[in-house]
């Protein structure tokens, strides 16, 4: 067989879970090949596995029908392998090509490292793949997006020619999905294997040749993507069937809950990211927010929930202005808040999970008595949580956080917001990670939320998710609603129109 | 054999194993040096064993086997440099690096001896004026690095430094001010007003241990107490690890930096009490440094930054440097004692490598094993 990649019997385990049980992973040359399964399942370990971060307990790894033992990543650099990190490994403040060359640097005389030459080398293959990189960007002066692209002239600058990508759609906005799509492509055409790891099955069903599936650290099967549905691939992921639509029974808006007039906010250059915006959200509904990354959304939900200064305007909560007050303020006033960056804002991640789901509430009673915590009660909380919301790591409420899968970690999150019940929920792209499985419940959660007369402001970069669960939707270009749409009267075209500026409904042309 | 390989090989445990074998190492280290310069190692030994524990190895079943002197003398150096380990950890639980604890140490010697000096009180009410106000000082001497992060985001590391060298003369002109001071020294403290102990003295052979080491246990206990038990302990913690998560979280992010420097600068203080009135009973005027707060930061790194590391790492720092004039008198030059010291340090700095290499001898243990 021409296999590149064999991963034979894989066994893997961590303190309290065998994260790879007698894995099983053929990879042919040329081929993209997905690799699917729950949050948890063990996708992301047995790359690392790959990668040379963790050795296996047990099992064989084979590239090119060669057995090999990859203790490093070091070593999968010279056999070819190249990954790009479900969260990126980047410098912040480093340049891009300085990032590329990284533990790889070219050297010329007295053992100086030779930028330019490497600089010349990041333009080629840049323009080579149409990546478009800038190479004398710093890291933290640029997209999410471009970042990726970063990694990837990482790999190519290390003539990877087996390309491992974990979950890299979840950042991106839609048409950077496309592109990478394309660039995806042109990779399996030159003759390079490339490793997809996505929960989203439209993208499966659009670049992969093959899927290997996952469940609870044991594979399932390995199909051929064209011999299968989308809902297949659910099913074989979950075990069970998987309902692509909520339900959500009509209801009639309730009274305001979250008045917003005439709001402008900065951002972080001092420009106006958010201008003159006004918008009500009511009790009992779900407002969908839909734009395009990067007009304005990031700025005013932080100003929503306090951690940004607004510069004029105001936010009322129930009838209550709460512009500008203190974030403990804002929360207590019945504000939750599932952030954009579950690593920077949304968890501690060297906290333990029991702590990072009382991350607001710790000072509070029953989880603190007159300043001393009760550990027992904590306990309690999170466990409650970790069951409701099927939080899966190795050791429970104990788990450091650090240590559990990505998806996870987003569902803790989500368990700790949603669990305070506020009256007015954020909800910045919540199920960003998430498998099929775990975004059906998430969202039976919101409108079950909806239900209890809470409003709730749903940010999502995905039009599928916007349509299937809001009640009515916003859509903000350069920071400002040009259109308040009800998602049954409108589709992707309309609201796609909008969202790049073409078409304003309802609202004042100015 | 095999338990100690499966405690090895338990990563949970690195945060212990990887000191200890630091502190294993250092001394290897140390014997083989001594060993290539022609110096018996035994002598160094000996004098640390017999420092710790009163012991004289060489005179084992005779009266002179026990000098209860030797650990009272121990225990006195012990003292002070835990209090700074307790400063420095305290800091870098909420994320701040103190090197400002030599600084907060002197004013907080300072103010003991002023306070003692100059009040005329029982015993019962004087000393825990003069205790106080020693924490009070040094915890002021933290807020102005704390008070300049938070406000204006100056690095602490910079103020704690600067603050350092205004402590050192501040302090010695203060000193010299005070009645009947001489260059080098105060007058003497009052009784009433100093930790020194005619009962401690008593039962260690006249050594100069006295009441402070009530105050080190009462603060190791604070320190684990508020990090671990009480709900500000948590938010500085969560500030030390994550400052954005804490603010999204609605925890005062700056306030905190500011009451962790405050509470950082108070166990040094109380540090400079030890000293001002423990060790001696009168005020010194110092011509320089006397590392006490890098000490302190040696005592910090290895014991983790949490309470009982921090109480075993001062012993362990005390025992070594008060063993020096004992190796001296066993042939040892004294440099050896700081040899060893400096590698602890140096090695616990390179735990991530130690952590490396105890996982590759773990796969290796584990492919044998199949
Ligand atoms: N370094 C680690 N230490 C301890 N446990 C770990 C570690 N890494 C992963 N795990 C555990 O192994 C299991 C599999 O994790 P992994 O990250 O591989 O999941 P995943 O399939 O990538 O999930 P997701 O879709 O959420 O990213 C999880 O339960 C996780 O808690
Ligand atoms: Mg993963």
């Amino acid at each position: 067989m021409d296999y590149v990649i064999e991963m034979l019997n894989i066994t893997k385990d961590f303190p309290g879970i065998r994260a790879n049980d007698d894995v099983t992973l053929q990879v042919k040359k040329g081929e993209i090949h997905a690799l699917l399964g729950e949050n948890g399942a063990g996708k992301s370990t047995l790359m690392s596995i790959l990668f040379g971060l963790y050795k296996p307990n047990k099992g064989q790894i084979k590239v090119n029908g060669k057995e090999v033992n990859i203790d490093n990543p070091h070593v999968a650099n010279d056999l070819g392998i190249g990954m790009v990190h479900q969260h990126f490994k980047l410098v912040e403040n480093f340049t891009v090509t300085e990032n590329i060359i990284l533990g790889d640097e070219p050297k010329k005389s007295f053992g100086r490292v030779d930028i330019e030459k490497a600089r010349k080398r990041v333009k080629e293959t840049s323009e080579k793949y149409g990546l478009s990189v800038d190479p004398d960007s710093k890291i933290e002066d640029i997209s999410v997006g471009m970042q990726q692209r970063v990694e990837i002239s990482k790999m190519l600058y290390r003539d990877a020619e087996i390309l491992i990508f974990d979950e890299p759609t979840a950042v991106l906005t839609p048409q950077e999905i496309d592109d990478l799509m394309n660039i995806m492509r042109t990779f399996a055409k030159e003759g390079k294997s490339i490793i997809l790891i996505t929960h989203k099955l439209k993208e499966i069903k659009a670049v992969a040749d093959t899927c290997t599936v996952l469940r609870r650290g044991k594979m399932i099967g390995s199909v051929n993507v064209a011999d299968v549905t989308e809902k297949d691939l659910a099913e074989m992921m979950v075990g069970r069937e998987v309902f692509f639509q909520v339900d959500k029974p009509e209801r009639k808006q309730g009274k305001k809950i979250v008045e917003i007039k005439k709001l402008n906010v900065k951002d972080n250059r001092g420009l106006m990211a958010v201008n003159n915006l006004s918008l009500d959200i009511h009790a009992g509904e779900i407002l969908g927010l839909a734009g395009i990354d990067g007009n304005g959304q990031t700025e005013l939900i932080e100003a929503l929930s306090g951690l940004r200064k607004i510069d004029s305007g105001s936010i009322a909560l129930n009838d209550e202005d709460i512009s500008n007050r203190s974030i403990r303020k804002i929360t207590e006033a019945g504000v939750g808040h599932i952030p954009q960056d579950r690593h920077k804002y949304g968890l501690v991640l060297d906290f333990r999970l029991d702590e990072n789901l009382v991350l607001q509430t710790y000072y509070k009673e029953p989880n603190s008595v007159r300043g001393i915590l009760k550990h027992d009660e904590i306990t309690k909380k999170a466990q409650q949580i970790i069951d409701e919301f099927d939080v899966r790591s190795g050791q429970g409420a104990m788990t450091v956080a650090r240590s559990m899968s990505g998806g996870n970690q987003q569902k803790a999150i989500i368990g700790r917001e949603i669990d305070r019940s506020p009256d007015f929920l954020i909800a910045a792209q919540p199920t960003r990670g998430l498998d099929v499985g775990a975004i059906e419940y998430i969202h039976s959660r919101l409108v079950a939320e909806r239900e209890k007369e809470r409003a709730i402001l749903m940010i999502s970069l995905e039009l599928d998710e916007i349509l299937n669960i809001s009640d009515r939707i916003a859509v903000i270009y350069e920071g400002e609603i040009v259109g308040i749409l009800d998602p049954k009267k409108t589709d992707e075209k309309e609201i796609g129109l909008m969202m790049s500026g073409s078409k304003r409904v309802g609202v004042a042309n100015e | 054999m095999s338990k100690i390989k499966k405690l090895l090989l338990d990563e949970t445990k690195y945060k212990i194993t990887v000191p200890i074998i630091a502190i294993l190492l250092s001394f290897l280290i140390g014997t083989i040096v001594m060993l290539l310069t022609g110096i018996n190692p035994l002598g160094a030994f000996k004098a640390l064993a017999r420092t710790m524990t009163g012991i004289n190895f060489d005179k084992l079943f005779t009266d002179k086997m026990f000098n209860a002197r030797y650990v009272g003398e121990f225990l006195t150096t012990a003292l002070p440099i835990t209090l700074t380990g307790l400063s420095v950890a305290f800091a870098f639980r909420t994320g701040l690096f103190n090197i400002g604890a030599e600084g907060q140490l002197l004013v907080g010697a300072m103010a003991a001896t002023v306070t003692s000096i100059m009040l005329d009180l029982p015993a019962i009410i004087h000393l825990p004026i003069v205790i106080l106000s020693a924490a009070l000082a040094g915890a002021l001497w933290g807020f102005v690095p704390g008070i300049l992060k938070a406000k204006y985001n100056v690095h602490e590391v910079v103020v704690t430094i600067m603050m350092n060298y205004t402590a050192l003369h501040m302090t010695n002109y203060l000193l010299k001010k005070l009645p009947g001071s001489s260059l080098i020294k105060t007058v003497k403290s009052n009784p009433s007003g100093t930790l020194q102990s005619d009962f401690i003295a008593s039962i260690t052979n006249n050594s100069r241990l006295h009441w402070g080491i009530i105050v080190v246990g009462l603060s190791i206990l604070v320190f684990w107490y508020i990090i671990e038990k009480t709900s500000f302990g948590f938010e500085l913690r969560s500030v030390g690890f994550n400052p954005d998560a804490s603010k999204y979280a609605g925890m005062k992010v700056t306030r905190n930096v500011m009451f962790s420097m405050m509470i950082a600068g108070a166990f040094a203080g109380l540090a400079g009490a030890m000293l001002s009135i423990g060790t001696f009973d009168y005020g010194r005027i110092l011509v320089g440094f006397e590392n006490y707060g890098f000490d302190g930061i040696a005592v910090a790194l290895l014991g983790g930054n949490v309470a009982i590391g921090v109480l075993l790492s001062g012993l362990l720092f005390g025992g070594l440097k008060s063993a020096q004039p004992l190796m001296q008198a066993n042939g040892v030059p004294l440099e050896i004692a700081k040899i060893i010291s400096s590698l602890i340090v140096l090695f616990v700095a390179m735990k991530y490598g130690f952590e490396m290499w105890l996982r590759t001898y773990a796969k290796k243990q584990e492919e044998e094993g199949k």
